[in-house]
């Protein structure tokens, strides 16, 4: 019984921790479907998480605070599309830039609203939904069914994002636009439309994995809190093969790396916990090295689309 | 028959050229109307007009006499207008069925019928006599296949006028004669087609009138059957052009290059299943080899392994009593070989360069072009305007850039840098790939003058017409194999479709295959 409420408690970190890595990898795949490459899911999850913090501080809401958050992301993502759809500029150092953008204007946005002190902003930040009956399921129950919000939000967009993808008309238009933009514009698609409202949408999503952080992981805002999830979500992508069934199970092995860091640290091992953190990083390095050259992209990705 | 479509006096402006110059055409109902024209005379931008893909400066387009106007391409689409595009506009990773689906708005449902399309799909294709597998996988068809999807895809939106931009070029010729038939059931259907060609026969063959363009204007439109081949050709380019075979009276001299047993593996794959596949020839001094195939059979990966630029897996090429397959591309261009490679723009030049620049690509590391890591651009200078008089290049001076000039002149910028580097061995592939008649003419001059001088050159080519002009043997490949050697006084059209198709000369000559499988070619 001790086992099984261990492996649980495992699970339960595990799916929360890998909650925003799987919504930041959601958004890039809607918008890698699109034909976009964008690196800047780091920037965009910073501005979101400190847009969550002040919305929820100054509305007094963590609802209003995922709301500006999905603002802040919305403008991040108009930002992108602007600047690789509309002026083709290169998408790899526009994403860079949303990266470097999103990290100081997060700080320095940061110290104007909550001023430079030691103590922290503390806010409120979501509440565990349990769902009675279903969470008291021994090993699963709690991992499943005692999450937060935005926890449920971020797996029931698996399916949801699966089925727009591959089972709807507008999932087949944005992932021809994706393979092979000129021939969805020869047969009649907006491809420009199709590109920013993916960049959009898809930012939105991001920004909903970076308010998790700081209203939900934790409940205050701390400058470049994201430690690299943005670039893990990049990983998640090609790893889960640009599907989003694969995200999900890349973000959570990913994660899980966390988890067992984590666990390692507690247990008092004698490894310094500086080698522990970079648990998930060098397992996201040697899977990508690994399934990288396997993963089918789509085909035209990175590639600016010109018309006539 | 009643016209279904007019164009009236289109005028398409593009930056510093006027594609199409007052354009009237007009096309009946159920018939098929060719659009002829040399590359650049402006056919592929009026159909691109048609098609909604470009929007004409002036002129008006009608249809069944109303006047209509295309935003995009599927405004013109809903009005039945459908083309097939010479590169093909399918996502290869998709099936059949979803490429069709692409931009479809039919029904109110976002949902994505897959099984209700692919039935409709397979009784469109029936009613007109192809076979079709819905579900298959774009991207594992054959390229005639794709070209049916296309078909397909345009009849299953609607189209009742249909677009076909040079459907030949990537075909057998048992292919196109089954593309013709197609045609054929369609217009008896009352399908109009408009073909687009710039291959004479094929115009004859198939259209029942054409209309000629020549640089961006209407030359004019007449019967086909009042009109011999002859007369299309000069009206085409506007003067008489002569269908001669090139005179093969000269001594050949010793071996040259001797190739034995060249495989090519594919990366992480089977031995069955090889890019190139046990191939062995020789090119004697002053000779012409002729590699022919349709595009993709191994052709590229040949040249590479010849020019050091791909690794080959097994055999040898003694050339000069060395192995051009161990050694780098550097050593074996210092060995008096020169290569014109396939494609000018991406390879051949780099066009943001002047053609001084390009023109001392090949050998600027020789001291004849500057010593101790200098170039000497004077002498660099002078040697590109001589080679520029010499091959009478067509720019308004030798600092201009590679792009700015036109494809004709590109692709002599090739030759004349690597002829004039006095090759013994010069492998050409599709030297005159998109040239006008005169520019062609003009490098088949130069790989004649080379070949009279000793040369021996290696041309590879998917011109048919070119490839038996100019070679003394003929090698057929097919998926990486030799189908077959033969001088091109011994061989017919046919025969060299059925090899371009797959099959042996063996087979083909000791009468183990009758008849072309054109019949019973399945998608």
């Amino acid at each position: 019984m001790d086992l099984l409420q261990t492996i649980g408690g495992y699970l339960f970190t595990d799916i929360r921790m890998a909650a925003p890595v799987l919504l930041a990898g959601l958004g890039l795949l809607l918008m890698n479907w699109s034909g976009l490459l964008n690196i800047g899911a780091e920037g965009i999850m910073l501005i979101s998480a400190l847009a969550a913090v002040v919305g929820s501080h100054f509305f007094g809401s963590v609802w209003m605070g995922l709301l500006l958050a999905m603002l802040a992301g919305a403008v991040f993502g108009l930002l992108f599309a602007v600047l690789t759809v509309t002026l083709r500029a290169n998408q790899t150092v526009v994403g860079a830039a949303l990266n470097i953008l999103g990290l100081s204007l997060s700080t320095t946005l940061n110290r104007v609203f909550f001023g430079i002190e030691t103590t922290v902003t503390k806010v409120d930040a979501f509440q565990v939904w349990e769902i009675p009956l279903l969470s008291k399921i021994p090993l699963i129950g709690r991992a499943f069914f005692a999450q937060m919000p935005i926890v449920y939000i971020a797996f029931l967009l698996v399916p949801l994002i699966h089925y727009f993808l591959f089972k709807t008309k507008p999932g087949l238009n944005l992932r021809s636009v994706g393979e092979n933009p000129r021939v969805a514009d020869t047969l009649g698609i907006n491809v420009y439309r199709t590109q920013y409202l993916a960049t959009i949408v898809g930012s939105m999503i991001i920004a909903v994995g970076g308010a998790f952080l700081s209203t939900g992981l934790l409940n205050f805002f701390a400058e470049d809190m994201v430690a690299g999830r943005g670039y893990i979500a990049l990983a998640a992508v090609i790893f889960g093969k640009y599907r989003p069934t694969g995200i999900m199970f890349a973000a959570m092995i990913f994660m899980a790396g966390n988890v067992v860091s984590n666990v390692l640290q507690v247990a008092g091992v004698g490894i310094p916990y500086t080698f522990l953190t970079m648990i998930p990083y060098i397992l996201t390095i040697i899977a990508l090295t690994i399934f990288a050259s396997r993963a089918v992209a789509p085909a035209s990705l990175g590639r600016p689309y010109k018309r006539g | 028959m009643s016209v279904i479509l007019e164009m009236e006096n289109i005028c398409k402006q593009f930056p510093g050229v006027l594609a199409n110059d007052r354009v009237c055409f007009s096309v009946k109902k159920g018939e098929v109307h060719a659009l002829l024209g040399e590359n650049g005379a402006g056919k592929s931008t009026l159909m691109n007009i048609l098609c909604g893909l470009y929007k004409p400066t002036s002129g008006e387009i009608r249809l069944e006499g109303e006047l209509v106007q295309f935003s995009s391409a599927r405004d013109a689409m809903e009005l039945g207008i459908g083309m097939v595009h010479q590169h093909f506009m399918l996502v290869p990773t998709m099936t059949v069925t979803e490429n069709c689906l692409i931009g479809d708005k039919e029904g109110g449902s976002i949902k994505l019928d897959r099984k209700e399309a692919g039935q409709r799909l397979k009784e469109l294709a029936e009613r007109y006599g192809m076979e079709i597998d819905p579900d298959a996988i774009v991207g594992t068809l054959s390229v005639g296949e794709m070209q049916r999807v296309e078909i397909i895809k345009a009849l299953f939106r609607g189209a009742k006028i249909l677009i076909l931009d040079e459907p030949t070029a990537v075909l057998t010729p048992q292919e196109a004669r089954a593309l013709f038939k197609m045609i054929r059931a369609l217009t008896d259907n009352q399908f109009t087609v408009i073909f687009i060609s710039h291959k004479l026969d094929e115009v004859k063959e198939i259209s029942d009138r054409v209309t000629v363009l020549r640089l961006g204007a209407v030359v004019g439109t007449h019967d086909i059957a009042q009109c011999s081949i002859e007369e299309l050709a000069r009206l085409m380019v506007g003067r008489e052009i002569i269908f001669d075979v090139v005179e093969r009276q000269h001594p050949v001299g010793d071996i040259l290059l001797e190739v034995n047993n060249l495989s090519l593996h594919r990366l992480h794959s089977h031995e069955s299943n090889k890019l190139l596949d046990d191939l062995s020839f020789e090119i004697h001094e002053g000779e012409i080899l002729g590699i022919a195939g349709v595009d993709g059979n191994g052709q590229a990966e040949l040249v590479e392994c010849l020019t050091g630029i791909r690794k080959a897996s097994s055999g040898d090429a003694i050339y000069q009593e060395k192995d051009l397959l161990h050694l780098s591309t550097r050593d074996i261009m210092s060995h008096d070989v020169s290569h014109i490679p396939q494609d000018r723009q991406k390879t051949g030049l780099v066009m943001p360069m002047t053609l001084v620049e390009n023109f001392a690509l090949q050998d600027y590391y020789k001291t004849s072009f500057g010593k101790r890591g200098f170039l000497n651009w004077t002498s660099v200078e002078e040697r590109s305007s001589k080679l520029i008089q010499d091959f009478s290049i067509k720019t308004p001076s030798a600092y201009e850039l590679a792009q700015n000039l036109s494809g004709g002149n590109q692709q002599k910028v090739v030759a004349a840098r690597e002829i004039s580097r006095e090759p013994k061995l010069l492998i050409a592939m599709h030297p005159t790939r998109g040239l006008d008649v005169g520019a062609v003419e003009y490098i088949h001059n130069q790989l004649i003058d080379q070949r009279d001088k000793g040369v021996g050159i290696m041309l590879v080519s998917t011109e048919l017409e070119e490839i038996m002009r100019l070679s003394d043997r003929i090698i057929v490949l097919y998926e990486g194999r030799a189908m077959g050697c033969v001088r091109p006084s011994e061989t017919t059209i046919e025969e060299m479709g059925l090899m371009m198709g797959g099959r042996t000369l063996d087979e083909i000559r000791n009468g183990r295959v009758k008849e072309a499988p054109v019949e019973n070619m399945v998608m």
